[in-house]
């Protein structure tokens, strides 16, 4: 019993899939106070703990869980909260088995420490004992302005005023979270609960939030710098312009990017019926793309009563997503319609959709990313009914920033030039997350804020002659 | 939270409301807009700005009321706030990148159909300002919907012509940008603001003349940002957003046939929506067919 209970991760409880196709409630309920315990006895403590090193932000891991098997929780909340200024969102959303989790050695033979539900359960516990982080430093005296309120500007503006700096997020929504709230769906991600509770945190950091305000728009980073007084900036503006397939038919009714059917859905609650923004989601779906993004366009649909099939051009393998969202996908009903991509979309006489054609697809030879490329199986072309398709084939960053401050250098996928510590062309003027690597993960985008917060300390120190 | 300094209705159907929005009001140029959201449950509802004040930090709209969203706005009284308020948006109008020499080459002609009048007011007052005089048909359906005459009259020529004949001249906005013309009027260019309809007729009567017609356009949208595609055009075969490629297109290039059935997706949910809103819930459900009785 013991050497299973070594071999085989503490199951994390979850809502019925039949139940939870009908509810937008989150679906995983994670672990209570003695599964978490019981899940942190499983870790080895390694010498040289690789789970670290596969973290971008670097929490000390073997750290927190020493904590946690110990039942000192709020000891394993501050180990956390050294590293990750978001852990209830990270617990949540990160690809753990690529990262901690894939590193570490239990998963070799067996599987892997459940760092992930781990994070989860202390975040969880510290909102429900009124933990909050705390501050190292006094003031500073010093301002940095924070470009976005994702996960990138919030993990950067969480490390700037625990060092004393006097930072004012500026976010475009009139909600803060970025991504966090227009992206990724409440069952996945409670927005009050868990997204809103860590702005919170980052505002009882001292950190200011400034919502309906677009640089580039209201106010320019010049402005920033020379009117508003601000010795830097980080821009975290993210990648949020969705990109089309350019078939025939895109303009039909009943042809939505994600980012449109879950901005409307998250953001704007559009499922809620005391809500006012409407969204048109048919009774048969089909969602093109296979990341994350389309996983939860898919499973948001399902929720909204419709049938829904993923498109996706490569096989099963290739998927993008978290494995846990294909998982929890197909369970749920979602039909993957794998090796297979869209060639036109078609409608009727009012220009409503009602059909997608699609062809098969086999894998060649691999491409610059490594994975095998997909080629068209000539002939193979057919139909497939739908009233609506949604299109998750990635997002490019928002072109407002770069075209209305001089000076500051892009590639030409429009994703701004940045060095290893953040610093763009422009002096002061920092950038990170997807706004600099182009579409990514919630982590990598907190591990640039963490590493830009590094850099603009040090920048503002040498301006200052503060050693 | 925005500050509401004057609310009314303005004439007929439309309303007009004064704002305080500094950082919108210190950066917007003519052709812009602003997305306006009142309380928590509320839609984001994009108004092109009629007027703005740097000084006092105000920004004016004007707009009809025509959904559940636009109808909670108008409801709004002098003193109250409005929960958010975002802007400036999109593109200045190509006007104001001009020279006040590249200005002075043109003839330019505006034309207002309706609550469209108003996003007409800050290009002609910019002219206006810039030394240059320019004509602007107002039209409307009858003499009590022409909106903003007196304030328009204080910057450019004024014609104004409503369906009715019930005031200025009888007909249409294209009838009187011919009638202009033979009458000896000239122009090299031409704004058209108003019912998408509208907009295509012009275009297709400029185009006769050879005028070059820009429009604004006013498609569904959510962010205003370029984040969700639901505005995105058909400009001479191109995929434009409206958003932040627009407002403001070349007339002549716009596929108004799309753009038209575009606006239409939301159409019964809108409908619906409203009468829930204006009459309560009366709809029992008894048809078996909406899932009203579940």
């Amino acid at each position: 019993m013991a050497e299973i209970r070594g071999l085989k991760r503490v199951p994390v409880r979850e809502q019925d899939p039949k139940v939870r196709a009908a509810n937008f409630e989150e679906v995983c309920l994670g672990y209570d106070e003695d599964e978490a315990v019981a899940e942190a006895e499983r870790c080895l403590h390694c010498k040289n703990p690789k789970c670290v090193a596969g973290c971008p932000v670097s929490i000390d891991i073997p750290g927190f869980i020493a904590a946690l098997k110990d039942r000192k929780f709020e000891e394993a909340y501050n180990v956390i909260s050294r590293s990750s200024s978001l852990p209830a969102v990270c617990g949540r959303v990160c690809p753990q088995e690529t990262q901690c989790e894939g590193k570490c050695i239990r998963g070799i033979k067996g599987d892997a420490v459940s760092i992930g539900k781990l994070e989860r359960f202390v975040a969880d516990w510290a909102k429900a004992h009124d933990k909050h982080m705390q501050c190292y430093r006094g003031r500073t005296g010093h301002k940095v302005a924070v470009i976005g309120s994702g996960p990138s500007g919030l993990t950067c503006a969480g490390d700037l005023a625990k060092q004393g700096y006097d930072v004012t997020i500026f976010e475009a929504l009139h909600r803060a979270g970025g991504v966090l709230v227009y992206g990724i769906p409440e069952f996945r991600l409670p927005k009050d609960r868990v997204v809103a509770r860590e702005v919170e945190n980052v505002q009882c950091l001292g950190v200011k939030l400034e919502t309906n305000v677009i640089i580039g728009r209201s106010v320019t980073i010049e402005d920033l710098l020379t009117k508003e007084g601000f010795d830097a900036v980080y821009i975290g503006s993210g990648a949020g312009l969705p990109m089309f397939m350019n078939i025939p038919g895109e303009q039909a009714k009943g042809v939505f990017s994600a980012n449109e059917f879950l901005t409307r859905n998250n953001l704007m609650k559009a499922y809620r019926d005391d809500y006012d923004t409407p969204i048109a989601c048919g009774k048969k779906v089909v969602v093109v793309g296979g990341g994350n993004v389309a996983m939860d366009a898919a499973r948001t649909a399902l929720r909204l009563g419709a049938e829904v099939h993923v498109v996706y051009r490569r096989s099963e393998a290739e998927l993008p997503a978290r494995k846990e969202e294909v998982h929890h996908a197909k369970e749920e009903g979602i039909q993957f319609d794998l090796l297979t991509n869209p060639v036109e979309i078609l409608a009727d006489e009012n220009d409503n959709v009602r059909g997608i054609r699609v062809i098969h697809m086999k894998l060649g030879e691999p491409d610059a990313s490594g994975r095998r490329r997909p080629v068209p199986v000539e002939g193979s072309e057919y139909e497939i009914a739908c009233d609506t398709v949604i299109m998750a084939l990635g997002t490019r960053p928002n072109p407002l920033i770069s075209s209305t401050t001089n000076g500051l250098e892009v590639n030409r996928k429009a994703c701004i030039v940045a060095d290893e510590g953040g610093a763009t062309s422009l002096p002061g003027v920092f950038a990170g997350g997807d706004a600099v690597t182009g579409a990514a993960t919630v982590i990598l985008a907190m591990g640039a804020g963490k590493t830009a917060a590094k850099s603009i300390d040090a920048y503002i120190r040498s301006k200052y002659g503060e050693s | 939270m925005y500050k509401i300094l004057k609310a009314g209705n303005l004439a007929g159907p439309n309303y007009e409301m004064l704002v305080e929005a500094p950082r919108v009001a210190q950066r917007c140029l003519p052709g812009q807009f602003v997305i306006v959201k009142v309380g928590e449950e509320g839609e984001r509802i994009p108004l092109t700005i009629t007027d703005y004040d740097r000084e006092k930090g105000t920004i004016e709209l004007v707009y009809q009321p025509i959904g559940v969203s636009t109808s909670k706005l108008s409801q709004l009284h002098t003193g109250d706030r409005i929960t958010d308020f975002v802007g400036p948006l999109g593109q200045p109008s190509e006007l104001t990148r001009m020279s006040d020499e590249e200005l002075r080459t043109h003839k330019f002609v505006f034309i207002g159909g309706g609550v469209g009048t108003a996003p007409i007011y800050p290009q002609a007052k910019w002219l206006h300002e810039h030394g240059v005089q320019s004509d602007v048909i107002i039209g409307a359906k009858t003499k009590d919907l022409v909106i903003l005459e007196d304030r328009m009259k204080a910057v450019a020529n004024v014609f104004i012509t409503t369906d009715d004949g019930s005031y200025g001249r009888h007909g249409m906005v294209t009838k009187c940008l011919e009638d202009l013309i033979a009458e000896g009027h000239s122009y090299d260019y031409c704004v058209c603001i108003g019912p998408m309809i509208m907009m295509k007729f012009t275009c297709l009567t400029t185009k006769k003349y050879q005028i070059p017609t820009i429009v604004s356009m006013n498609p569904i949208m959510v962010d205003g940002t370029g984040m969700c595609g639901a505005c995105r055009l058909m400009v001479d075969g191109e995929v434009k957003f409206a958003c932040v490629d627009g407002p403001e297109f070349d007339g002549h290039k716009v596929d108004f046939d799309l753009a038209m059935k575009r606006q239409t997706l939301y159409r019964t949910q809108e409908g619906e929506a409203f009468l829930a809103w204006k009459e309560g819930k009366t709809h029992s459900g008894g048809c078996g067919q909406c899932g009203g009785d579940k």
